[in-house]
């Protein structure tokens, strides 16, 4: 029986979106990679102009690594709404799947490997970038691609499993912009979290974005980060777990009946 | 001109039918009140991250000789924005869709209602659900100190008029669209226009060429206005502006409503 | 190993919520047969074709596929299953071929392996000239069949099909059947669900009957039509229908073993259609038109369901 030998039903999967992927990605260069450097162009130098010293470095390199995890939790996010959602309700891909030896937990792993793969690519073509800028002042930097991937995991694990739940795609407009977008703007990505007040600051340290961004910011500019790195690393993990767990039942009770 | 063209021609009464489908269609989608006011919070968010947060960081700013905090200089170009995103969303996103999967056009197309007065229908459709937004935010910005109560009156009429400018040009641009691939270009157009329009540091700023290039783009008119007349700063400049922004909404119609009789009449 | 069955099932039930969808059936599919599921929309065949599928659990009942248990050896169970479902589940991003080497990867085989089955299988479904192409554009036919192709790709042991040809025009329905005969020919064993008759007794050695989630009649397509009809069946017309209908089929009550009044027509079945023919005559009817033809699973098929419309 040719079954019993070859591939792991997870790689399979990654393969079928790497196959997709091929197809699509002169259209999401834009997305995943011109988009944060306008980003850094705009903010970090425009208006870094009229901002001094940020914890003793220019504004421009303190962004910098801000920028690189919200790349890495745009993707993460974007990646695992619609294209789920439409993998169940349009293209019934995963039905397609079940009826083979692939099991949800198969199909939670391959996209996420994907997205690990997408979220790299980005992270070090925005690294390149920011090399020319002068925005990395550590070889530290080279550990960034590591903690995006963790990160890339925890933001998408639980968003696949929210995309696993909902039955109409008008939900992902409030995902975006009451979870998402707010991530994006108080995780410490662009000014610190101290700054917040003390009702919002829990929020912040809730997010696994502002951990990603902690971890990356001490790796540019080769410093230790706010709270010691193993539990910044270790936060990120529990989301990832807790994010697998939902995940994979999502897509079973979905998959069932 | 091209306003009593338009008049000439559109029956308010249908045009007020096209509007209706819309209401209709949109209050029966599921959660529809929460995403239609989750709308509101991302230029509030982008206010209080950008201009409130990383505003602490910068201090006041001096433009023009005017000297003025942060969160006051982003605050109308938020506002802009707001107008902007409003319009865009409804006439290129669903405006698309319709056109293209739903065949709603078509259908309607089958009764009196004219090719024109589909354009405007939907262009009013737009500038209601996008002022519901700017007004929201308005009263925001007067609650936190941003603008005077009298120029944010005076600033809503001219939100209402990007609207239309941006309504016109997205219905424009979405009768060109070949598919969905295309709105990704489009989305990051709207993103650098976002992110370069003198929103977040004066124009004057960039080099002249690039702030030549900027001086052509509608945002920059649109946020110029607003930010005029919510800081009370009545100039000549602030006219031509408006005009800009007039003759953009007048020629988004004109060329959407041409479109439309060609792709759905012939 | 030979004697024992592919599908075994005893006392299958599948229950949703409230709903009883399957209501206690017992199955028994050999080796090499082609077996059906004929019955009206609501009647429970798909959910039986989703359990054996290994895809939904059985909510009581045994349930054993390919000797192993459907509810703990799910995998290995579909493993060597093909499955081609009611709604096409292709995916409309990749090329025709990619579908099919996609497909192969989730069963573990070689990427070789993948290729070469993928262009075989092409081929074999008449799709050879499509495979760089999109899926899109393929007719409903084309998709079917591709479909069918991909349910192949692993070379499994038990193919299901699920309402295979609903939705096609006759030429595509023909063609599908054709392939479907030769994959029964090669010795593959074949399920499948269906409300058409005539496909059922065109592919179908054997077929169960089912109406609200039970089995109500079970055998080959032959032993059906003898068991619930009879060999022919005499469809006469009478002028002034369907007023005067009830009072024609009152004058025909005896002629054969049963009367069937329909608002155009009254149908008599009988084992030889000329005498009975003769026999309407000699009691003096005057039909406006007869035909007579031979007994189909149609017959059976409504007498056993009966003729009220089911959504």
């Amino acid at each position: 029986m040719a079954v019993t030998r070859g591939v792991h039903p997870t790689i399979a999967v990654l393969e079928r979106h790497l196959t997709l992927y091929r197809r699509l990605w002169q259209a999401s260069v834009f997305s995943s990679f011109v988009l944060p450097v306008l980003f850094l162009l705009s903010i970090g130098i425009g208006v870094g102009g009229y901002i001094g010293r940020v914890q003793g470095v220019d504004y421009l390199s303190w962004i910098v690594p801000g920028v690189l995890a919200s790349t890495a939790f745009q993707i993460a996010v974007g990646e695992s709404t619609y294209s789920v959602l439409g993998d169940f309700k349009w293209v019934r891909a995963y039905h397609a799947m079940r009826a083979t030896p692939v099991g949800p937990a198969d199909m939670v792993r391959g996209h996420l490997l994907y997205l690990v793969f997408r979220v790299t690519i980005a992270v070090v073509a925005f690294l390149v970038v920011v090399v020319f800028f002068g925005g990395l002042h550590s070889p530290w930097a080279l550990v960034t691609p590591l903690v995006c991937a963790f990160l890339t995991v925890s933001v998408a694990a639980p968003v696949m499993a929210f995309a696993a739940t909902i039955d109409h795609d008008s939900y992902f407009s409030l995902l975006f912009r009451l979870v998402a977008l707010p991530s994006t703007l108080f995780a410490g990505v662009f000014f610190p979290v101290e700054q917040l007040t003390a009702v919002l600051r829990p929020l912040a340290y809730a997010s696994p974005l502002w951990h990603a961004v902690e971890l990356c910011r001490a790796a540019t500019l080769g410093r230790a980060p706010a709270w010691p790195a193993l539990v910044h690393v270790g936060c990120l993990l529990l989301w990832a777990a807790a994010g697998l767990f939902l995940a994979v039942r999502a897509f079973r009770r979905k998959l069932e009946d | 001109m091209v306003t009593t063209l338009v008049a000439s021609r559109v029956s308010p009464g249908r045009v007020g039918a096209v509007i209706g489908r819309n209401v209709g269609a949109l209050r029966s989608g599921p959660s529809y009140w929460i995403v239609l006011l989750s709308g509101f919070f991302e230029p509030l968010l982008y206010l209080l991250s950008i201009g409130v947060g990383v505003g602490a960081l910068v201090g006041d700013l001096t433009v023009d000789g005017r000297t003025m905090s942060y969160a006051s200089f982003v605050a109308p170009a938020m506002l802009a924005v707001s107008a902007m995103s409003g319009a865009l969303a409804e006439t290129t996103f669903n405006f698309f869709f319709k056109l293209k999967y739903m065949k709603t056009f078509e259908a309607v197309l089958a009764t009196p209602v004219r090719p024109i007065e589909i354009a405007v229908g939907e262009l009013v459709w737009a500038i209601v659900r996008g002022s519901l937004y700017t007004a929201i935010f308005l009263v925001v910005m007067v609650a936190m100190g941003l603008a005077e109560p009298g120029w944010a009156v005076a600033a809503f009429p001219a939100t209402v008029l990007v609207g239309l400018a941006f309504g016109g040009l997205g219905m424009a641009v979405s009768t060109l669209m070949r598919g969905w691939q295309d709105f990704d270009l489009m989305g990051t157009g709207q993103f650098a226009l976002f992110l370069f329009s003198g929103t977040f540091s004066p124009v004057q700023d960039y080099p002249v060429g690039v702030e030549v290039l900027i001086q052509i783009t509608p945002l920059y008119h649109a946020v110029e206005l607003v930010r005029g007349l919510c800081m009370g700063v009545l100039e000549w400049g602030l006219l031509g502006h408006a005009v800009y922004l007039a003759a953009l909404a007048g020629a988004g119609v004109w060329f959407a409503s041409r479109r439309l009789t060609r792709v759905l009449c012939d | 190993m030979a004697d024992q069955p592919l599908i075994y099932a005893r006392g299958l039930v599948k229950r949703f919520g409230e709903f009883t969808a399957v209501d206690g059936i017992d199955l028994d599919v050999a080796p090499g047969e082609a077996f059906g599921f004929l019955g009206p929309n609501g009647a429970g065949k798909s959910s039986t074709m989703r359990m054996i599928g290994c895809v939904s659990t059985p909510t009581t009942g045994e349930l054993r596929i390919l000797g192993m248990d459907a509810v703990h050896d799910g995998p290995r169970i579909r493993a060597r299953l093909g499955v081609c479902p009611q709604l096409d589940n292709l995916d409309p991003d990749l090329t025709v071929r990619e579908n099919l080497v996609t497909y192969a990867r989730y069963f573990g085989l070689s990427r070789a392996e993948s290729r070469r089955r993928a262009d075989e299988l092409l081929e074999f479904v008449q799709l050879g000239d499509r495979a760089g192409g999109k899926v899109e554009p393929l007719s409903g036919g084309m998709k079917r069949r591709l479909t069918i192709a991909r349910a192949m790709v692993n070379d499994p042991d038990l193919v299901l099909l699920d309402e295979p040809t609903t939705g096609l025009d006759p030429q595509a329905r023909h063609l599908l059947w054709e392939r479907l005969f030769r994959l029964k020919q090669r010795g593959t064993t074949l399920v499948l669900t269906t409300h058409y008759m005539d496909e059922a007794e065109q592919l179908c050695d054997r077929l169960v009957v089912m109406d609200g989630g039970r089995i109500v009649a079970e055998g080959s397509p032959r032993s059906l039509i003898e068991t619930y009809s009879t060999a022919e069946v005499v469809e006469v017309r009478f002028p002034g229908m369907p007023e005067a209908g009830p009072r024609f089929a009152a004058a025909l009550e005896g002629v054969g073993k049963r009367v069937d009044p329909l608002p155009d027509r009254v149908l008599v079945y009988v084992d030889d259609g000329d005498a009975a023919l003769a026999e309407i005559h000699r009691r003096g009817l005057e039909p406006s038109s007869v035909l007579v033809r031979r007994s189909t699973l149609e017959d059976v098929f409504l007498h056993l369901t009966g003729r009220t419309l089911v959504d």
